[in-house]
């Protein structure tokens, strides 16, 4: 399961949809909100996503991630709008039987979603300035990569 | 000449101030789309940086594009 949701994330909800009386390992990843990004104090964060690539691409890395480890169930759920210090932003869950195939495959899955599934986000800062991150060549960044 | 649907995200939607327009133009790949829109919203980044998909499929810069197409192009994605 691939989700694109503006609505809150519920780590609690999502862990119990991948139980499974053959799993003895649960391994799940949450990113969160951060009030600091390259010496900027960050007010909040605004996440856009084109949805039926992401999903695509998304259900994509899932499948890649059960081909290349042990694993009985993997899932994401990633946020869009606007998000607050602290606030989850992405969920990662994976159980398998054992506990270093569940460990791989959640580092595989959100380190490839972070690259890989078209998802923006946009820092508003303390100073007022904004900018998207990892796009410093573009014209509409208004404040210089410290 | 080809007609092609041009739709923008984030950056370059604030950019080119829309989030589609059409482009009639002498094109052959998603990079020759890519260049005009540059052009037009006095973009930077370098098409290294991006990412395009036509009609819904993830692509290549050297994938051809056809008349009636809908070309996507996606600024440096930063998920997670």
């Amino acid at each position: 399961m691939l989700l694109v949701t503006a609505d809150s994330i519920d780590p609690d909800a999502l862990r119990k949809r991948l139980c499974d009386s053959a799993a003895g390992a649960y391994v799940s990843f949450e990113g969160w909100v951060r009030d600091e990004n390259e010496g900027q104090t960050v007010l909040r964060l605004e996440y856009e996503a084109y949805e039926p690539l992401a999903v695509k691409e998304g259900e994509k890395i899932l499948a890649e991630a059960r081909a290349s480890y042990p694993i009985l169930h993997a899932a994401c759920v990633h946020r869009t709008g606007v998000l607050e210090i602290g606030d989850c932003a992405v969920w990662v869950g994976v159980a398998s039987a054992h506990r270093d195939a569940a460990f791989l495959a959640a580092r595989f899955i959100i380190d490839a979603l972070k690259v890989r599934l078209p998802i923006w986000k946009k820092e508003y800062y303390a100073n007022g300035d904004s900018g998207w991150v990892n796009c410093e060549h573009c014209a509409g960044r208004n404040h210089s990569a410290a | 000449m080809k007609t092609i649907t041009v739709r923008y995200f984030a950056v370059f939607r604030e950019n080119a101030g829309t989030t589609a327009e059409t482009l009639t133009a002498d094109v052959a790949t998603a990079a020759d789309v890519f260049e005009i829109t540059r052009e037009r919203h006095r973009s930077a980044e370098p098409a290294g940086h991006c990412k395009v998909a036509i009609n819904d499929e993830l692509a290549t810069w050297q994938t051809a594009v056809n008349d009636g197409d809908t070309v996507l192009l996606f600024p440096p994605v930063a998920g997670g």
